[in-house]
């Protein structure tokens, strides 16, 4: 059921070289397809080039080989339709801004008159029950408090595609978990596509509708797991069934098998569009 | 009532010392029959007499103009090369050497320089105060500049922030607390180089006037002038406070946070 | 109303993976060039034309005269005349400062009660007691001298007053824990944690007392680098006083380096880094 505002990614062959005195080949050749409104969580061991993708995906680094396609258009630089939310959630937010100027900067830089920017903004740290705190400044509130700001600025966006970077893995467990609900929740008022990078098995699982669990560098897709639990997700109930430990042992494996230098096995791949 | 009294005791503190040494200093000179060290007394006579007449408009004014004149105009100039330069990697290394350079060759010596290639005139000081402050400013707004966090300039990018947008929003925000550190010391250097740029080559201004006194041997008079100066140099420093206090309110929230003292 | 000055962001850190040799040595091509345009320039401008032969002798020319200058017995004994009031002065500020900031730091109050005169005898140009000085003291090396101190005594008072001031009140309480007496806190706790800041008070102090000195130099007189440059201007040789510029700011520059290898020395084993103005 695709909604009008959303979009489909859809990365081909693509390769990304570091070069220098030694050059350092980061990814070798990845193709996957995300279709409109898909929740895609992406893990690989460390190392596995996941924030080179992310940051190829997002138009800010140039690849190599290959190409990325956004609604089949080639992606060259940072796309309107795209928002980040990145992994250092403190170094992201503008210190000198409040957390209301740092949401509704985007929305000013687009020319969204003021009116609909109050509106956006309200309603985005609504969303992420920031709503008391616009006149703070990003340094007075925690680290989760944080990140929900990077996140309500980018939901302000009224991005097409929403990219995010390992972004709970510097948040405590108890804050994270309240963070993949917030981002569940997000997905399910917002319909918008999301590629979620992470390297907690568990949480790419609990999240989402399908996983592509990555090799280690030179990078390619071990295997596209699709994710076949109830929508309506919960931190206890889902995460205790049954199937969810059978994926975790599935992907697991895969990302042990990356870690040793496997390649994927040789599988017809069903790339979607 | 606690607060008050907390403020009171600030108060107390604030002012105890001072008021203490002035008052040695004032009964110390009263009997004072050394030349060079003149009843406080007549200091302050000497203040009132001299400095709060004719010369404000003649000396005063005019010299401060000059200070203000150069130092902005340092300003101005510092901070839009410090960007150009900053902003791009190969320019800055290049620039880095002789930039370096500049700023270690001591600024007093631009007046000789500046006397011998200019000649003496009110353009002049202003050009030696502007010459002479600059390089701090521009070397501090280089290092801002290129310090910005690389996080916060891919959020940027990502969001479409570009150019003038980009330098407004972003860098310049981002630089502030250096770029303010580099103009507080230009602004010493410029306080420095009006004075003495005054008193080495000048028919008018603070410096030329405490000069004159002295070799008129006149003792009081400039030791008023003494005190002008000094005065000049508190006011500018707190005015300087002020203003850092105001623009870098977030910073300093943001630092006083980090190092625990909430 | 506190004596501390905003500090400045530290720079993170990011390596890209492997920062390769080629880029560094880019670098270092990159400052040559950078260089060597500035001195073509020099060169070739005055000869154009582009700015007058008399506002801006070549390159060569001052060259020729910085060669002849190192040649010449009166500049050394410049050099050495302006090195001594330097070091003297500094050397006395900074013993002052150590002293009067520890004072400070311990006596109970002192602080409080030396806040307000600092902030209103910091600011007060140096410059300000020239005429004073030169009625009292001549061309005397104490002129200079009482210059040089005053300036930089502040520079290394403020920092010793900081690193006093700046102790870990974990590491304190660490030392009150297993009863350290004073002597020992002091050598245990406050020294390590001031030394940093002492060294960079160095830093500013050397540097600040290199510009009073050459100021001093240059309006009362004397046998300095200053009263050179002076004498050259007034004698209209324009070709000397570059040569002398250049070699005050040769001078500069090794005082500079020398300051920041003794603090960088001091602070390579120091954890946290507070910054200061560069």
């Amino acid at each position: 059921m695709t909604s009008q505002t959303t979009a489909a990614v859809e990365v081909r062959h693509l390769k990304k070289v570091y070069e220098g005195k030694r050059s350092f080949e980061a990814i070798r050749d990845l193709s996957f397809a995300v279709d409109p409104g898909e929740l895609v969580c992406i893990v690989g061991p460390s190392g596995a080039g996941k924030t080179t993708l992310l940051k190829c995906i997002a138009g800010l680094l140039r690849p190599s080989g290959g190409e990325v396609l956004l609604d089949g258009g080639a992606v060259s630089g940072p796309p309107e339709q795209m928002a980040v939310v990145f992994q250092e959630y403190g170094r992201s937010l503008f210190p000198w801004l409040t957390v209301r100027a740092n949401v509704e900067l985007p929305l000013k830089q687009k020319g969204v008159p003021a009116k609909r920017r109050a509106e956006l903004t309200d309603r985005a740290l609504e969303a992420v029950g920031l709503a008391d705190f616009g006149s703070s400044h990003p340094w007075q509130l925690s680290g989760g408090m944080q990140q929900r700001v990077a996140i309500a600025r980018a939901v302000a966006y009224e991005p097409e595609v929403l990219l995010m970077d390992e972004p709970f893995a510097a948040v405590d467990a108890q804050t994270r978990a309240d963070l993949e609900d917030l981002v569940r929740k997000l997905w399910a008022d917002l319909g918008m596509t999301i590629l979620f990078i992470t390297h907690d098995i568990d949480e790419s699982i609990y999240l989402g509708q399908r996983v592509l669990a990555l090799s280690s560098a030179p990078t390619v897709v071990m295997e596209d797991v699709t994710i076949d639990l109830p929508a309506e997700r919960d931190q206890l109930t889902t995460r205790a069934l049954p199937a969810f430990a059978d994926y975790r042992t599935r992907i697991y494996g895969q990302i042990q098998l990356a870690k040793a230098g496997g390649r994927p096995a040789p599988v017809v791949q069903t790339v979607a569009g | 009532m606690n607060r008050v009294l907390t403020l009171g005791r600030s108060l107390v503190l604030w002012l105890a010392l001072p008021i203490v040494l002035l008052v040695v200093w004032w009964f110390d000179s009263a009997g004072s029959s050394s030349f060079y060290y003149p009843p406080l007394r007549t200091i302050v006579s000497a203040l009132h007499r001299e400095w709060l007449g004719h010369r404000i408009v003649d000396d005063v004014i005019p010299s401060l103009v000059r200070l203000l004149v150069g130092y902005l105009v340092a300003v101005a100039v510092g901070v839009a090369l410090g960007v150009l330069v900053g902003l791009r990697r190969r320019v800055r290394l290049a620039a880095e050497p002789v930039l370096e350079f500049f700023r270690a060759v001591p600024p007093p010596v631009v007046v000789p320089v500046l006397l011998l290639v200019v000649g003496i005139g009110s353009t002049t000081k202003v050009v030696i105060i502007a010459s002479g402050c600059i390089w701090p400013i521009l070397l501090n707004t280089v290092q801002g500049v290129r310090g910005v966090d690389p996080v916060l300039t891919e959020t940027a990018r990502c969001y479409g922030l570009d150019g003038w947008a980009r330098l407004r929003t972003l860098v310049l925000p981002a630089a502030s607390p250096q770029i303010m550190a580099g103009a507080r010391q230009g602004l010493s250097i410029a306080i420095i180089l009006m004075v003495i740029s005054e008193m080495m080559a000048s028919t008018g201004g603070i410096g030329f006037t405490v000069v004159k006194f002295q070799r008129n041997f006149a003792m009081p008079e400039m030791w008023s002038g003494i005190l002008v100066l000094g005065l000049i140099g508190i006011v500018l420093a707190m005015v300087y406070r002020l203003v850092e206090r105001r623009l870098l309110a977030w910073y300093v929230g943001m630092r006083r946070l980090e190092r625990g003292e909430g | 109303m506190s004596v501390r000055p905003i500090a400045l962001p530290g720079r993170p850190t990011h390596g890209r993976p492997g920062r390769s040799l080629p880029a560094y040595a880019a670098g270092a091509a990159n400052r040559v060039a950078g260089v060597v345009l500035v001195l073509a320039l020099w060169e070739v401008v005055p000869h154009l034309g582009l700015i007058s032969r008399s506002a801006l002798p070549p390159l060569d020319r001052v060259v020729r005269a910085f060669g002849d200058l190192l040649g010449r017995a009166d500049l050394w004994s410049a050099v050495r005349e302006t090195v001594t009031g330097w070091a003297i002065g500094l050397a006395i500020a900074v013993v002052a400062g150590l002293v009067v900031g520890f004072l400070i730091g311990t006596i109970p109050w002192a602080r409080e009660l030396t806040e307000s005169t600092i902030e209103f005898l910091r600011p007060i140009p140096s410059v300000a007691l020239i005429p004073l000085v030169v009625l009292v003291y001549g061309t005397d090396i104490r002129s200079a001298l009482i210059l040089v101190v005053y300036a930089s005594f502040w520079q290394m008072l403020i920092q010793v007053l900081y690193g006093m001031q700046d102790v870990d009140p974990v590491v304190r309480e660490t030392a009150r824990s297993y009863r350290f007496g004073a002597l020992a806190r002091m050598r245990y706790v406050v020294w390590p944690t001031a030394l940093p800041y002492v060294m960079t008070g160095l830093r500013l102090a050397a540097t600040v007392a290199l510009v009073l000195e050459i100021t001093a130099e240059l309006v009362i007189g004397g046998r300095g680098l200053g009263s050179l440059l002076a004498r050259a201007q007034s004698s209209g040789a324009i070709d000397n006083t570059y040569a002398i510029v250049v070699i005050t700011g040769l001078l500069g520059v090794a005082v500079n380096l020398l300051a920041q290898r003794a603090e960088r020395a001091a602070l390579a084993w120091h954890p946290a880094h507070r910054e200061v103005p560069a």
